[in-house]
């Protein structure tokens, strides 16, 4: 198939489309809406499923039935809606339902702004839901990666039987570019006979299913939790990606960074390189499970000796770059939090200033 | 010899958790007849809510989703939409339709969803102990509201049926009652009926039911049913409220 | 090698078409491209305007501080970008509304009366058309050709219209010689 232009929003419908998922229901938020204003025209062509419900509130309950009822389902939303959904994604996770949440950030808190944003990264990482939930998350950082994401997340989700989110920014949504997808990638969610409440008479067991999430006994809630446990650890060993960028030679200093921000670090790593200066640079590409070994690595080389979280948010992902460095190199953060990209230009100042300072020298 | 009356196959054959002189176990019991009688047991989804009927999939035997509070006729909503040819029905309290989920009772009634909802109202919250719900009738004593329900304060009770009635899109919306013998057959003819809706793919169908609850009521079983008789009923009359035989004349819309 | 345009204007005047028909003709041509709009609050009625990027290699940073080319479409687009553009860019003036010159000695000055000429060619909305055409003429950053093919793409739903945007475009290219 040729490539096409397309916005990133209009990516991500389409692809939902080509990994066989027909079903969507989502509320309108800037700055995805483009997402339904694409599918409810797009999926009565495939004998798909649009529904726009009442609120954030009901259509994540929307994705929880359909999804229970065993079909590839999913929703696209903006930080405070998914806010909304996040109860729901919580029961998602307790009943063990495979769905896909695309999140196109925009700045908060609050209503915040409509702006690009990352701040939602500690939400998706950690914070989704309550009770010990957690979701697969990764981060595209172009059209054409966030359509393939999109792909990769269905069978991913029914894999773990688990929601996994796509966490992309506002730009990632609005911008355009080409985007090739790939032919047969349709396909159903697999093993749902064990699990889908799809009506006993559909099942070769007729045996019932019960999709739920409630477990009174403490014994059997410790028990499940700790199933969950061992599909999240599986994650942490199967699932990680990530990008290296400049990280063959010695660099002096490391930074890491996701999505829109990582092609700016990029662009300013190629400038550094024009004066001299050589900066590596990690993207993480899923954002749980983190890429903690490839970072530790990396801030290890002998020639490192700073590392820096690029995000645009007041300091979030730094935690986890933090938690990944061990202490082995000065760790900074560098951002933006009110829907302004940084530029490859303060980039370049902010790695100058920081292999200048003393705690890159001690 | 011919049985002429024994336990449904939809329903298990167990002791039901809940207190003695309350409703739910002859309403799951219409409900288990009524999927035996469509014979729609092997393609039919329950949705319990969160109250006293979470557990109602110990019950009943069918495939079953388990809600969030208030939030079944949304998960129904999904399930009908992506599986139509599955038969699926929501269970819920007054706490859970009437309050936290009223946003979603209403969407989907409007949006003419085709599932059923049985709705248990017995003027009380029943799980979390007692307290005060939109149903909970003028100075009725509830745990939150130790000195009567204020209407002043609270507004007067909801009646969900004539509240979804006012609403144009064609629905069946009925209120039954299941406190004595004599009301329980006109009430498993309206679950019977609105399931039957439900499978010509005509509309949404809802059957509120006056129940009660003896043990939050601070009542023995017959005070209970004499009171929803005396207090309930005069305030939810029982009858269809509305029917979808109505033609809707839908308003001609010019764009350009 | 990459090139960044800015194209900007009012809301209305078909600013962000234009950029998406140039960087559908630059992919065509086989480049890497990325389009970039502005999606705020002044997207509803008030200014417009994207960024284009043009490269042989995977487009780093969308955020562009200084870009290499301007279209102005209306005079505030003409104050606020044209101290930022990279000395040598081109900076497409539209004559009709814009009464000033880019006050810049280091740019390639092109000024086109394009509601005019979309007028004279039978509708004064092609000007965004115009000054495209105009542009790319005058930048080469693609073909004609590409552009044209382009333009029947973009209005193949309303083929109505592609004989006067291509007439739009011939007059465009004549006003950028």
């Amino acid at each position: 198939m040729p490539k096409v232009l397309m916005k990133g929003n209009e990516a991500i419908a389409e692809a939902a489309i080509r990994a066989g998922c027909l079903n969507y229901f989502a509320y309108p938020i800037t700055p995805q809406s483009e997402v339904a204003e694409y599918l409810c025209w797009r999926l009565p062509e495939v004998n798909g499923v649009f529904l726009q419900g009442e609120s954030e509130v009901a259509v994540a309950y929307m994705i929880f039935g359909a999804a229970g009822a065993g079909v590839r389902v999913f929703t696209t939303s903006s930080s405070p809606g998914i806010s909304l959904m996040s109860e729901g994604i919580s029961y998602l996770c307790g009943a063990e339902l495979p769905a896909v949440f695309v999140n196109i950030m925009r700045g908060g808190p609050g209503l915040g702004g409509i702006l690009p944003s990352q701040a939602d990264y500690l939400q998706a990482t950690k914070g989704i839901g309550h009770g010990d939930c957690r979701l697969l998350v990764m981060a595209p950082a172009s059209v054409q990666e966030a359509a393939e994401m999109v792909m990769q997340a269905f069978p991913l989700a029914e894999k773990y039987r688990n929601p996994v989110m796509i966490l992309g920014d506002g730009l990632i949504g609005q911008m355009m570019e080409p985007v090739e997808f790939p032919d047969h990638l349709r396909s159903e969610p697999s093993n749902k006979d064990g699990w889908a409440s799809s009506g006993m008479d559909h099942r070769k067991s007729k045996t019932r299913n019960l999709v739920r999430s409630l477990f009174l006994d403490p014994e059997q809630l410790n028990r499940h939790n700790m199933d969950l446990r061992a599909k999240y650890e599986r994650m942490k060993a199967e699932e990680v990606q990530y990008e290296n960028f400049n990280t063959e030679g010695d660099y002096q200093a490391l930074i890491v960074s996701y999505g829109t921000m990582s092609r700016v670090c990029k662009t300013a790593v190629n400038m550094l390189k024009e004066q001299g200066i050589e900066v590596g640079l990690i993207r993480p590409r899923t954002l749980f499970p983190f890429p903690e070994a490839a970072i530790g690595e990396a801030a290890a080389k002998v020639s490192c000796r700073a590392v820096l979280s690029v995000e645009m948010s007041m300091g979030q992902m730094v935690e986890d770059v933090e938690r990944s460095v061990r202490g082995a190199r000065p760790v900074q953060w560098y951002g933006k939090c009110g829907g302004e990209v940084p530029t490859p230009e303060e980039i370049i100042e902010v790695v100058k200033t920081t292999l200048a300072s003393d705690l890159s020298r001690r | 010899m011919a049985k002429t009356f024994q336990r449904p196959q939809a329903l298990f054959d167990q002791p039901t958790h809940y207190c003695p002189g309350c409703t739910h176990g002859v309403i799951h019991r219409l409900v288990a007849e009524t999927i035996d009688e469509l014979g729609i047991r092997g393609r039919t989804v329950g949705i319990a809510p969160v109250g006293c009927a979470v557990l109602a999939y110990n019950y009943i035997d069918c495939d079953f989703q388990e809600a969030a509070h208030g939030r079944a006729p949304a998960m129904a909503t999904g399930i009908k939409r992506v599986r139509p040819d599955l038969m699926v029905f929501t269970y819920q309290g007054d706490g859970d339709l009437a309050s936290i989920g009223m946003g979603e009772i209403i969407h989907a009634a409007n949006r003419g969803e085709k599932f059923t909802t049985i709705f248990v109202n017995n003027a009380i919250y029943g799980m979390t102990g007692g307290q005060m719900a939109p149903t909970t009738m003028p100075n009725q004593r509830t745990s939150t509201s130790p000195f009567g329900r204020k209407t002043e304060e609270a507004g007067m009770p909801i009646r969900v049926a004539e509240l979804l009635s006012a609403l144009v899109t064609p629905a069946y919306v009925t209120r039954q009652t299941v406190i004595r013998p004599k009301y329980i057959q006109k009430a498993k003819k309206a679950i019977l009926k609105a399931f039957t809706y439900q499978m010509e793919k005509r509309c949404f169908s809802l059957v509120e039911l006056v129940s009660t609850c003896p043990t939050n009521w601070g009542m023995t079983p017959p005070e209970a049913i004499q009171w929803a008789e005396d207090v309930l009923l005069p305030y939810y009359p029982l009858g269809d409220v509305k029917t979808p035989d109505a033609d809707v004349k839908e308003a001609p819309c010019k764009t350009k | 090698m990459q090139n960044e345009v800015m194209f900007a204007g009012f809301g209305g005047q078909g600013i962000l078409l234009i950029g998406k028909l140039l960087a559908h003709a630059a992919m065509e041509e086989g480049y890497e491209v990325a389009w970039i709009p502005s999606y705020g609050p002044e997207m509803r009625g008030g200014t417009a305007y994207c960024t284009v990027v043009i490269g042989d290699q995977p487009i780093g940073s969308p955020i562009i501080k200084n870009p290499s080319h301007l279209v102005a479409m209306n005079r505030p687009s003409l104050e606020k970008f044209a101290p930022v553009i990279k000395p040598g860019g081109v900076v497409l003036i539209n004559l009709s509304l814009i009464p000033v010159d880019s006050g810049r000695s280091d740019l390639d000055e092109l000024k086109v009366p394009t509601q005019d000429i979309a007028a004279s060619v039978g509708n004064g909305k092609a000007a965004n058309i115009v000054a495209l055409a105009a542009f790319v003429a005058r930048s080469k950053l693609v073909s004609i050709d590409s552009l044209k093919h382009c333009i029947e793409v973009e209005f193949a739903a309303k083929p109505k219209l592609i004989p006067l945007n291509i007439k739009a475009m011939e007059e465009g290219v004549k006003a950028a010689l």
